[in-house]
């Protein structure tokens, strides 16, 4: 692994690590996105399994932009962005490594939520069950790779957090649609998720390709 | 009263003042040319050509539903030209950038009106026809989020401070426009409740020929009338441009 994009993944875990603050207050915010969904569709019986998969991924997504919103937050503050500039290491590199970072966060997170998120909708899983330990990566790497490429995009602007979410859902749409379809159709067994899945593989490909290609650029705007 | 200066004086200017001419008797023509072609293809959309054998009449909204959809995508390819030679540009040759910016940003401005045309004729037929006025299906979903897209590249225009923001939505053009292929390819990957593709489908499309001759005068139209209101889109945004680099230029001035 090229060293610059191992130091920054090393400094951003340890860093995190040590107060767990954008970690907890993601998992806090998943689960309370979890039961607010619950009162507002009260899921029941087959009708749980409908709209699992859709819960899921906006409570991924809600939970995601809050710890994105500070994801570039810690180098402003201590200069690290303009150290970074004056260094002939490739922006590229802690892109990458900051969304290997926030992917690994949210995926933790996910994992913790997974089985709360079984026992309150009840779910039997009728299709292949372990195509979600597939499904949900893909759809979180989508989700870090775009929204850590627009928090640095809107870093200097007005209403960065805002701007971020603005940004990021559009783009984001179909990476949600693929990712709510393939995990519908796992939990129902109704159809084939290997499409979705494939889509999703695409989409995380040609946007993480471009998004490394273009970060410099957007880093160092003048 | 325009002033008037000897040729034999002036030479130069004279030259300059008659290609201006031209350009403006050249840029009148073709817009009477534009307006008599939108007239011509309303003729022919609603007199001439015939009632569809299913849908009856409102399947006339096709004239204008399809050329407004096919000059979207062509503006919004122009803004992705425009982000990409902006991004290659502003290094090596500012002046040439601005350019690029220019037609970037109204390529995204003037294909966002189309769009939403697009997004509203298509519902207006969709009551009719459907008896539904939206559903999210492949193709309306993605044209849709092809809309909020560039709503959001305006917004980050908006929001963005200061000279790199030019940069900045260059950028977000291009992830843009990776959206324009999904959307159309979208309605052969999927089945799908908009139609299926009348050119180049499955055997058994295919316009009739009643028909196609009005589809292709209102295609020529509409897209004459776009490229009027885009070119008019990016004189306004060259001379926006031009007033700022002059404030600039004066305050640097005064400045010393």
């Amino acid at each position: 692994m090229p060293r610059a994009l191992w130091t920054h993944l090393v400094k951003d875990l340890r860093i995190e690590l040590r107060t767990l603050d954008a970690f907890v207050s993601m998992l806090f915010f998943s689960l309370l996105v979890v039961v607010l969904f619950s009162i507002a569709f009260d899921p029941h019986g087959d009708f749980s399994r409908e709209i699992a998969g859709g819960v899921l991924s906006v409570a991924t997504m809600f939970a995601s932009v809050s710890a994105l919103n500070q994801a570039w937050s810690r180098e402003i503050r201590h200069q690290v962005m303009d150290a970074q500039r004056m260094t002939p290491a490739p922006g590229a590199e802690l892109y990458l490594a900051k969304v290997i970072a926030n992917f690994l966060f949210v995926s933790v997170v996910q994992i913790i939520l997974a089985p709360l998120f079984l026992i309150f909708y009840n779910l039997h899983i009728q299709g292949q069950g372990w195509l979600l330990a597939l499904v949900l990566p893909l759809g979180t790497w989508a989700l870090v790779a775009n929204g850590v490429f627009f928090a640095a995009l809107s870093i200097r602007s007005r209403n960065r957090e805002l701007l971020l979410s603005l940004i990021l859902f559009p783009i984001f749409i179909p990476a949600l649609l693929a990712m709510v379809r393939a995990t519908t159709n796992i939990l129902t067994g109704e159809s084939d998720p290997i499409l979705w899945m494939k889509l999703l593989l695409g989409y995380d490909i040609i946007f993480t390709t471009v998004s490394l290609l273009l970060f410099d650029v957007i880093f160092h705007a003048e | 009263m325009r002033p008037r200066t000897k040729p034999e004086l002036f030479p130069a200017q004279c030259a300059g003042i008659e290609s201006a001419e031209m350009k403006k008797a050249a840029i009148s023509l073709y817009v009477v040319v534009t307006i008599a072609l939108m007239v011509w293809g309303f003729y022919q959309a609603m007199y001439v050509a015939p009632s569809d054998a299913m849908q009856g009449e409102i399947s006339r909204i096709i004239y204008y539903h399809v050329p407004n959809a096919s000059v979207a995508f062509v503006f919004f390819a122009v803004n992705l030209i425009g982000s990409i030679g902006f991004l290659a540009a502003r290094r090596n040759n500012p002046d040439r950038a601005q350019l690029f910016d220019a037609w970037a940003l109204s390529g995204a401005e003037v294909g966002l009106i189309f769009c939403t045309v697009v997004l509203t004729t298509g519902p207006l037929w969709g009551r009719r026809a459907w008896g539904i006025w939206w559903t999210w299906d492949p193709r309306l979903t993605t044209t849709l989020v092809l809309w909020l897209i560039y709503v959001s590249y305006l917004l980050l225009r908006r929001f963005a401070a200061g000279t790199q923001m030019q940069t900045l939505a260059a950028v977000l053009g291009i992830f843009g426009a990776l959206d324009v292929p999904i959307v159309y390819m979208s309605n052969r990957w999927w089945r799908t409740q908009h139609p299926a593709p009348v050119f180049g489908g499955a055997p058994g499309s295919g316009m009739a020929a009643s028909m196609l001759h009005p589809f292709l005068w209102n295609m020529l139209a509409w897209f004459c009338w776009g490229v009027l209101v885009l070119g008019l889109r990016y004189r306004v945004e060259r001379k926006h441009q031009e007033n700022a680099a002059e404030e600039a230029r004066e305050a640097l001035e005064s400045r010393a």
